[in-house]
């Protein structure tokens, strides 16, 4: 028997589709939303948020505005990866956004109190979301501590600390950290040029490249090295993994140590831009960390899938903020996208719906296959017996 | 005499995608008797058993009950009609006492209070009529497996079920509590209730059944009874061709000590005291030294600081005159180890990765499988699994990138024995290497052994099956309660003999 293989069978394909799946779905039901506070503005609003940067007519702005939210998107996808790396692994890295936030920290402190050059900035972060990581490692491998708690709890000594940290080198009038751009330029990220495609746009930095060469790089470790191939053993299988040999707290902590480094780095990839500047009088933990566990699940749980997922989210974070705040609450993008991010949760399900599908239509089409074998057959006899005749 | 059958099943077909679990099979159940199906691992029992409770329908034939034909399409209607089913796995509440597990679902209430006197006298009303012993008010995590079975045959009984169904019942049972399920088994027989017994070993079915119905690979091969048959046609029916049941292996020529263990304790992680004490034995090159005991008497434990898993609490554990005592799993595998591990799903595999990737699980880290720069040789991966596969016969559906989960139990297990065999070792630590597999398998895992001995390499078995440790082994050692109690020869000792040691009723002391 031939065995036509549907495309719907492919893995790669299950993936996106389950992901477009919940997209579609979630800007359904935030345009449910929409129309029940405001039915009139809701068309309008719906397209402003999926347009985002398209809402300008201007080629320029429609630009700069683009290069606005790839800004953002960089830092998300290292969290993204953060928490996919330490997934792999079988640990829930929700401490990510704690990771994120000593990164901020460590990368402003170095930039503005000790007036380093950029790299040095982003090796700082890199070193203290490392750090940040390995106490949740520690933790977890010799006190067997559970990966969230600690994660959790860690999430606001980091932002406290870090406020704290900051406060040296901040505005004297405001909560915000000094602006790099006046107070040390050596740290501002290298543009190379992509500034003038994206009209006069300084903030857009290397970050953006690096951010996904970086997912590229994390793609490659996790399939094709004895590395990649010890974590995903671990993450599948802990006693297995231990059965062969592989040393699991040694690779607990450093999956959270990786992990860990690439929020951190993410952080950096934020803030040395110059696009923001950290409050120091913030007292809830930057979403940051928390979009990367969405961005993730929606991204199918594969580094190269977060790169993508990463921009949608962003991409309808900042289409968002465009929306009428006249008539729109301006937590209305928030609910919009967290409405999606909720579904991302799905994907694992959707995924499953379709197979089970898949796995239906396969028995009728093989009942429908032997039913006609059957009246061929049947024919067949028919007509021998007509021959006899 | 016109036989009067409680259930037929006329030309079962039932299809999965890709195969037919059932191909037109009959099976015919008389009143009273024990009806054993026989048949390899995916022949299709199960399958068979669920169309008949109701889990799966059938794409074709009827089920008659008592000469009515009748649709069973859940396993209520099952209930309504009298069939009842102990799964192999038994479904019971673990924080339940065993009364309450048997009422569950069935429960007498009055004002929607409860009424358990009543069925507190019902329950061992039937207790003593079967001889099923239990302690009604013991909570289920608290007993033992064969009283969790008891408990789960009252359920069926207590519904006043007339058709039994035994989903190979035996697997999980100690040598003595078989003894005594096959006695209530007839019990039941002789008070009218008719016995569906699904099973694979045949020295149960001969000694237990009335009649057998044998599958293979979906097919009805026939039925036979037992009285008629003998155990090498039955293995002939399930198996399609001859099946030495005998292990022939040739005399064990020992030579130098290969694993030595002096004094070795191990913690145990259920209690305080340790669950290994004090153990001192040797395995000798060219010769197979089998672990015997009931399950529970600290053998799991014994591997488990052999190979690492766990630390030892105490003594010493040399390979090759080399102390392992302390070293790492790794490194005692490197050392020249090999484990086939108790548990193949749970240690033995990673399930979800590929074959390939599963069969250098214990080499990935060999500079013939990686370079300098951390990344896996994929091509000699597959190229090293391919050979394995060929060498071991190791079956799946998409060769080296079949992931592990979806192939059988039997193809898994050999895939870990290709791997542990193939790799360089002086001692193979085999752990219940045949548990679950069917005839045709353990034929085959059995003469690998042999043939692993007879190339100089020291075994240390583990095994439960009393058969399994009299047949291959060249010397017994027997534990009881983390001791080692006994050392026998396998020629000069039989079943009872074992079976005192086993139980703690005689011990000596072993000499090293």
């Amino acid at each position: 028997m031939k065995q036509k293989k549907s495309i719907l069978a492919n893995e790669t394909f299950q993936s996106i589709a389950a992901s477009v799946l919940c997209i579609v779905i979630g800007m359904l039901i935030g345009y449910i939303v929409l129309l029940v506070i405001n039915a009139k503005g809701a068309n309008e609003a719906i397209t402003t948020l999926i347009k985002n940067y398209f809402t300008f007519s201007s080629k320029k702005l429609i630009l700069k505005n683009l290069g606005n939210t790839l800004i953002k998107t960089a830092p998300l996808i290292m969290c993204a990866l953060s928490v996919q790396f330490c997934y792999k692994a079988g640990l829930f890295n929700i401490g990510a956004a704690g990771q994120y936030v000593v990164g901020a920290g460590a990368s402003l402190y170095a930039a503005l109190g000790w007036h380093m050059p950029w790299f040095v900035c982003v090796l700082f972060a890199m070193c203290a979301g490392g750090i940040y990581g390995a106490i949740v490692g520690f933790l977890k491998a010799f006190r067997n501590v559970n990966e969230v708690i600690s994660g959790i709890m860690l999430n606001w000594i980091g932002l406290y600390l870090v406020n704290m940290l900051l406060s040296g080198v901040k505005e004297t009038t405001s909560p915000y950290t000094l602006d790099l751009a006046k107070e040390n330029t050596s740290a501002l990220m290298p543009t190379l040029g992509m500034e003038k495609f994206f009209s006069n746009n300084t903030h857009v930095t290397i970050a953006i490249p690096l951010a996904v060469i970086i997912a590229i790089v994390i793609w490659v470790i996790q399939k094709k090295t004895v590395f990649g191939y010890e974590l995903r053993a671990t993450g599948i299988n802990k006693q297995g993994a231990r059965y062969a040999g592989m040393k699991e707290n040694t690779n607990i902590i450093l999956t959270l140590v990786i992990g860990g480094a690439l929020a951190g780095t993410g952080a950096a990839f934020q803030f040395l831009t110059g696009y923001e500047q950290w409050t120091t009088t913030m007292s809830s933990v930057p979403a940051m960390g928390f979009n990367g566990i969405a961005a993730t699940f929606l991204g199918g749980l594969h580094p190269v899938g977060t790169v993508f997922a990463s921009y949608f989210i962003q991409h309808i974070t900042s289409g968002g903020a465009r929306l009428d705040k006249n008539i729109y609450p301006s937590q209305i993008s928030d609910l919009i996208s967290g409405i999606i991010i909720y579904l991302c949760g799905f994907v694992l399900f959707f995924k499953y719906a379709i197979n089970l599908r898949l796995q239906a239509r396969a028995e009728k089409e093989l009942r429908l296959q032997r039913q006609r074998e059957e009246n061929a057959s049947s024919a067949d006899a028919k007509e021998e017996k007509g021959g006899d005749k | 005499m016109q036989d009067v059958y409680t259930i037929e099943m006329l030309n079962i077909t039932k299809r999965f995608p890709g195969i037919v679990a059932n191909d037109n099979i009959t099976l015919r159940l008389k009143k009273g008797e024990i009806h054993a199906l026989l048949g390899e691992n995916g022949a299709g029992k199960s399958t068979l058993m669920s169309v008949l409770f109701g889990l799966y329908q059938a794409e074709e034939g009827i089920i008659k009950k008592d000469g009515k034909e009748v649709k069973i399409t859940n396993p209520n209607i099952a209930n309504d009609l009298g069939i009842g089913m102990v799964h192999q796995h038994f479904k019971l509440v673990q924080c339940f006492s065993v009364l309450d597990n048997i009422i569950l679902g069935v429960e007498t209430t009055k004002n929607g209070i409860l009424q358990k006197a009543e069925a507190r006298r019902k329950v061992m009303e039937l207790s003593e009529k079967y001889g099923l012993k239990v302690d009604p008010d013991a909570l289920v995590e608290d007993i033992t497996v064969g009283m969790q079975q008891r408990t789960e045959i009252l359920k069926m009984l207590y519904r006043d079920n007339d058709i039994l169904i035994f989903d190979e019942p035996t697997a999980v049972l100690t040598p003595s509590e078989i003894d005594e399920l096959m006695q209530i088994m007839k019990n039941l027989a002789k008070e009218g209730k008719s016995i569906l017994f699904i099973s694979h070993k045949l020295n149960e079915i001969m000694e237990v059944a009335d009649r057998c119905s044998v599958l293979r690979r979906g097919k009805y091969i026939g039925t036979v009874d037992i009285k008629d048959t003998t155990k090498e046609e039955l293995s002939r029916m399930m198996v399609g061709r001859d099946v030495q049941l005998v292990v022939s292996k040739g005399e064990a020529k020992p030579g130098e000590t290969v694993l030595s263990v002096r004094d070795m304790s191990v913690a145990s992680k259920l209690h305080h005291n340790n669950a290994v004490k004090n153990v001192s034995f040797d395995v000798r090159r060219g010769e197979i030294v089998c672990i015997a005991g009931i399950d529970g008497n600290g053998q799991t434990e014994l591997v488990y600081g052999l190979s690492g898993l766990e630390p030892i609490v105490g003594g010493s554990i040399n390979l090759c005159g080399k102390d392992i005592s302390k070293a790492s799993i790794r490194s005692r595998s490197t050392s020249g180890m090999s484990h086939i591990p108790e548990d193949r799903q749970k240690h033995g595999l990673i399930l979800d990765y590929s074959l390939a990737y599963n069969l250098v699980l214990q080499r990935y880290f060999e500079p013939k499988f990686r370079n300098a720069l951390g990344f896996l040789k994929e091509k000699e991966i597959n190229a090293y699994a391919n050979e394995l596969i060929d060498q071991y016969d190791v079956r799946s559906g998409q060769g080296t990138a079949t992931i592990v989960r979806s192939m059988s139990g039997g193809n898994q297990q050999k895939a870990i024995i290709a791997r542990e065999m193939d790799k360089e070792h002086d001692l193979l630590i085999a752990v219940q290497p045949t548990r679950g597999l069917d005839v045709g398998a353990i034929e085959y895992i059995h003469r690998q052994l042999i043939a692993q001995r007879d190339a100089g390499k020291a075994i240390l078995l583990v095994s439960l099956e009393l058969e399994e440790v009299l047949s291959v082994s060249d010397r017994i050692l027997v534990m009881y309660e983390g001791e080692i109690v006994g050392e026998l020869d396998p020629a000069k000792t039989n079943r009872e003999e074992l079976g005192l040691y086993m139980s703690g009723a005689r011990r000596e002391a072993v000499k090293v």
